[in-house]
């Protein structure tokens, strides 16, 4: 152990620990720009620095490992006059309309430059970067002008996700993030995910804001129908300021209703729906030689990933659509015909955990009910702004139910927004449609937590059925790899882009990995405590398939449920 | 005064690219001598020699062997720094263009001290024509087996590799010269790990410059009693001084340490041209200290120049006569400073231009003491807070000629028209 001492505060620490580190550990807030605590140190705002008895510079506390007998003030009137100086500089080259950000509030420059104090007038000439916004894409919006070159996009897009979209180009004063040859984010390989928006400290990248297609929907009079993802209950109360993991499902759908919107439907339902599609189509391939491993097709930043970087193996992803598309088709057909609605009224919303499903809902196919099936996404960021502008009071609401005849999804559906809960959901009634005995314990302990790679094994009657679980794209990568090198002997993988699965989601309030951790502890526990715990139970699927449907793979679900994909390799050129 | 060619002893004497050439003066035999020895006793050597870094900061280079010495890893690295970018600088261009075999030579017993078996040469982009040379000299080295495996019958293997910048001065750095190598965008790392524990490619790495390369075989050729017998107590041996600017001679001239500034301006240099006064100097490059004509009684060796608030750097001095205005000279560093920062940490990349705008605006005569109160507030912040050498020397020239000729830049602010300054456009950022 080191002992140094911190404004006057003894600290004892393992070695390699960094005085950034040390100080929160006595509850020293040293302020930090560039810093993210699930990310590779990168120490170039250098607003973190401090002063170190006996050393001529001012190191920055980030990436300076705590040494034995080091006296550190963090403070020292030394140590705020640099740091005022330093914000100075980033200021006099960021946007100063703060009032109509949309980080505005959430922004970490915002926050640390209210505690440095800064009132003074800026020294220097304000100079922003003459780069145009890119609002190409459907899912993200680029506004260069407000990076501060903090480097954490870049980190998560190609650290985590392993695909590079952004880099640095020019050099000095004149230093942009940007996609590569000067091209938009919608012509490049980005597939969406939103990683590279959850931890911008600013709002230089933001998610696309659609929740003014929303209120002119309801202006237009259109009949708006709402679907709630499974993550969206568990993330949206986060959002609104309350502690991460808290479950505010009734809250949300009062909200909702008090929003305006015409019926609020459960995409846990959904969620069931597709178990019993995908799960029925793992059995058709199992028994009649299909290609294997069948991998999951429910996370759209995933499906992009594979249409672009392996297209040779998309005969591997089940055709199954997902939740949210399966919802949007039997909205616009089994819904509006039992609800007497002119399809061509309803205008179907779903709120998600997710910038992909902006990307997914527009996709051409995605058109089986005779109408675009899914007419706007919004994220969980965007529901609770529209919830804050309304006024309403989301803390003291009371819970609504959701709306009939959707009104349940299974305790399967729900798990779907952590990484290994499709798996799990499916392992469930899998199981049992093949066996016909009931599961003694529902938990698949093997299929759950944050390890990259889990793998786990089933035994059906005899026939042993291999599964992987698969989350954030550079694991994905490993796996396509796996599976071009004939290496991956499973029959069943479960892939989610997103680092955590749904719940790390780009949508979601910014992430780091303990929230998403007490995030995923939530979901089990709402999952523990609901009536129905498996898909092929919900008597509400028994219901759409006996009323409308038919059998699951058979025509009309064929029809409504699934789809085909595209291969998208020249977005590499 | 007469120079002491111990580093440019074969300039222009032998055909650089000989090896034979090169060991018929007795070249490489001290490598075989370093061969027969123990890592810790080459380093011990040095050690005794008190030989400094030539490139800049002076640093012991007995340390930086230990560092790697002591390193854990199979794999370990020797890499020469010739990415020679201070402005007016020549000296490395000269060593490796007319005598490129010693400093083969240094790195070869730099490697056997450390246990490395490969070496890279960083060549500066400009200097491309140089690499038939050096290409040529690597392979004389091997065919006489100076270089390669098996160096000399000693079961010793130290294989030397050529790269090439792509013109950014900040490659200088070492730890951006690292990224560079391994193909990534020239920016300097922070610090720990040190090079020493994890340099190229995450390995213990020894990056010298060229000229501290260039030591090493006379070192051990002569012993470190005759290199301690020259030069200063701190600062043993000789050095290289490009004399750049307003000289009647200017030139490549190697001294020993300690000569004394003036005695190079006025004796070796033979003075300034056309009978104009000497206005100021500025010691080790753009990053270096301006200093006044009043203070150009100085001994240059590591510490005195750094005493002076500059440094001996890389022994690059320009004169600047009175013919010259002190703030377009530091304006004009400012302008290489701020088209040469990466672009990484904040105070480097937002201050190096502010900075040169801030000066420009006194340059045209519409400053005031308000603007030098924030240029040395923001040189402060930078000398204090940048991520690497580049951001921290931002600063001196213009700190040291606040120093030196206030009144200049009170004049300038008084809207006293300055005929030079008033010839120079600023160019917008």
């Amino acid at each position: 152990m080191i002992q140094l001492t911190i404004d006057g505060q003894n600290v004892s620490v393992e070695e390699g620990t960094t005085i950034l580190e040390a100080a929160r550990k006595v509850n020293i807030k040293i302020p930090t720009l560039c810093y993210h605590e699930d990310q590779a140190v990168k120490a170039v705002c250098r607003i973190c620095c401090v002063e170190v008895e006996g050393q001529r510079l001012l190191p920055t506390a980030c990436n300076t490992p705590a040494a034995q007998g080091m006296v550190v003030r963090t403070a020292s009137p030394k140590v705020i006059k640099a740091r005022k100086n330093i914000m100075e500089l980033i200021l006099a080259r960021h946007p100063q309309n703060c009032l109509s950000c949309s980080k505005n509030g959430q922004c970490e420059l915002q926050n640390v430059a209210r505690d440095l104090n800064i009132q003074e007038e800026n020294r220097y000439k304000l100079e922003l970067r003459r780069v145009e916004k890119d609002t190409s894409s459907p899912s993200i919006v680029r506004d260069m002008t407000k990076c501060i070159l903090c480097g954490r996009c870049m980190d998560a897009c190609t650290a985590g996700q392993e695909i590079t979209v952004m880099a640095k180009e020019n050099r000095g004063y004149h230093t942009n993030v940007v996609p590569p040859y000067g091209k938009k984010l919608a012509d490049t390989t980005c597939v969406n995910c939103g990683q590279c928006v959850q931890v911008c400290p600013v709002g230089a990248l933001s998610i696309k804001d659609d929740t003014n297609e929303v209120y002119r929907q309801m202006e237009a009079g259109k009949k708006l129908v709402l679907q709630m993802a499974p993550s969206v209950r568990i993330t949206l109360a986060e959002m609104m300021g309350e502690e991460p993991g808290t479950v505010s499902t009734g809250r949300i759908v009062n909200a909702c209703k008090k929003l305006g919107f015409y019926k609020v439907f459960d995409s846990d339902f959904t969620a069931d729906l597709t178990i019993m599609e995908e799960g029925n189509e793992l059995l058709q391939r199992l028994n009649n030689g299909g290609t294997l491993p069948m991998l999951t097709s429910c996370c759209p930043a995933w499906v992009k990933y594979c249409e672009t970087y392996a297209p040779e193996l998309l005969g591997h992803l089940s055709t199954a659509k997902s939740p949210q598309q399966m919802f949007g088709a039997v909205i616009k057909t089994y819904f509006a015909k039992k609800a007497q609605l002119d399809p061509a009224e309803i205008v179907s919303v779903s709120v998600m955990p997710c910038t992909a499903k902006k990307f997914e809902c527009k996709r051409e196919e995605l058109k089986d009910s005779g109408y675009q099936d899914v007419d706007i996404v919004i994220t969980v960021q965007e529901l609770a702004k529209m919830i804050r502008t309304a006024g309403i009071d989301f803390k003291n609401l009371p819970d609504v139910d959701f709306d009939q005849p959707f009104g349940l999804g299974s305790g399967a559906g729900q798990i779907f927004g952590a990484t290994g809960g499709v798996m799990e959901a499916a392992l469930r009634t899998v199981y049992e449609v093949v066996t016909g005995k009931d599961l003694a314990k529902l938990e698949f302990e093997a299929v759950r937590g944050f390890e990259g790679i889990k793998e786990a094994s089933v035994d059906l009657e005899g026939t042993t059925v291999k599964v992987a679980i698969v989350h954030g794209l550079g694991n994905a990568k490993k796996l396509l790899q796996q599976i071009r090198e004939g290496k991956a002997d499973y029959h069943f993988v479960e892939v989610m882009a997103c680092p955590g699965g749904c719940i790390g989601g780009g949508g979601n309030p910014s992430r780091t990995w303990k929230k998403v951790e007490a995030r995923k502890h939530a979901v089990y526990e709402s999952d523990k405590n609901l009536p129905i715990r498996k898909s092929h139970e919900n008597p509400y699927i028994k219901q759409i398939y006996e009323e409308f449907l038919g059998a699951p793979l058979g025509e009309k679900s064929h029809k409504l449920l699934h789809t085909t994909y595209f291969n998208r390799r020249d977005l590499l050129r | 005064m007469e120079e002491l060619h111990v580093l440019l002893r074969n300039r222009g004497k032998i055909e650089p690219t000989d090896a034979a050439a090169y060991a018929a003066t007795g070249g490489y035999e001290a490598l075989r001598k370093a061969l027969a020895m123990e890592g810790a006793e080459i380093i011990d050597v040095l050690r005794q020699a008190g030989l400094r870094g030539r490139g800049g900061a002076g640093f012991p280079t007995y340390r930086k062997l230990q560092f790697a010495y002591d390193a854990e890893g199979d794999v370990k690295y020797i890499v020469c720094n010739a990415d020679e970018g201070e402005p007016g600088t020549n000296k490395d261009r000269i060593l490796l263009s007319t005598d490129p075999c010693s400093v083969f030579e240094g790195m070869a017993i730099a490697g056997k001290a450390v246990g490395a078996h490969v070496g890279f040469i960083y060549l500066r982009a400009e200097y491309s024509y140089i690499v038939p040379v050096l290409e040529k000299a690597i392979e004389s080295s091997k065919e006489l087996g100076y270089l390669g495996e098996n160096i000399m019958g000693s079961g010793f293997e130290f294989q030397i590799k050529l790269r090439s910048g792509a013109g950014a001065y900040v490659c200088g750095e070492e730890t951006a010269l690292f990224e560079s190598i391994e193909g990534k965008r020239g920016e300097p790392r922070f610090r720990p790990p040190f090079p020493g524990v994890k340099g190229l490619f995450g390995k213990p790495t020894v990056l010298n410059n060229v000229e501290t390369l260039a030591n090493i075989a006379p070192i051990f050729r002569n012993g470190p009693e005759w290199y301690r017998s020259i030069g200063t107590e701190n600062s043993p041996g000789t050095k290289l001084f490009t004399i750049v600017g307003n000289v009647n001679r200017r030139g490549i001239f190697e001294f020993p340490m300690g000569v004394n500034l003036k005695d190079i301006i006025y004796d070796v240099c033979e003075g300034i041209p056309e009978g104009r006064k000497l206005l100021a100097v500025q010691t080790g490059g753009a990053s270096g200290a301006v200093i006044n004509a009043s203070q150009i009684d100085m001994v240059l060796d590591n510490d005195s120049v750094s005493a002076s608030g500059g440094r001996l750097g890389c022994g690059t001095i320009l004169v600047i006569d009175d013919s010259n205005c002190i703030i377009d000279i530091v304006r004009n560093n400012l302008d290489f400073f701020r088209d040469e920062s990466c672009g990484k940490c904040t105070p480097c990349r937002e201050g190096g231009t502010r900075l040169y705008q801030l000066i420009s605006k006194i340059c045209e005569g519409h400053g005031s003491m308000k603007d030098i109160e924030t240029i040395k507030d923001l040189a402060e912040t930078m000398r204090l807070t940048a991520l690497c050498g580049l951001g921290h020397s931002t600063a001196v020239p213009v700190l040291t000629s606040l120093q030196n000729f206030m009144p200049v830049y009170e004049k300038h602010i008084d809207g006293d028209d300055c005929p030079v300054c008033s010839e120079t456009e600023t160019e917008t950022a």
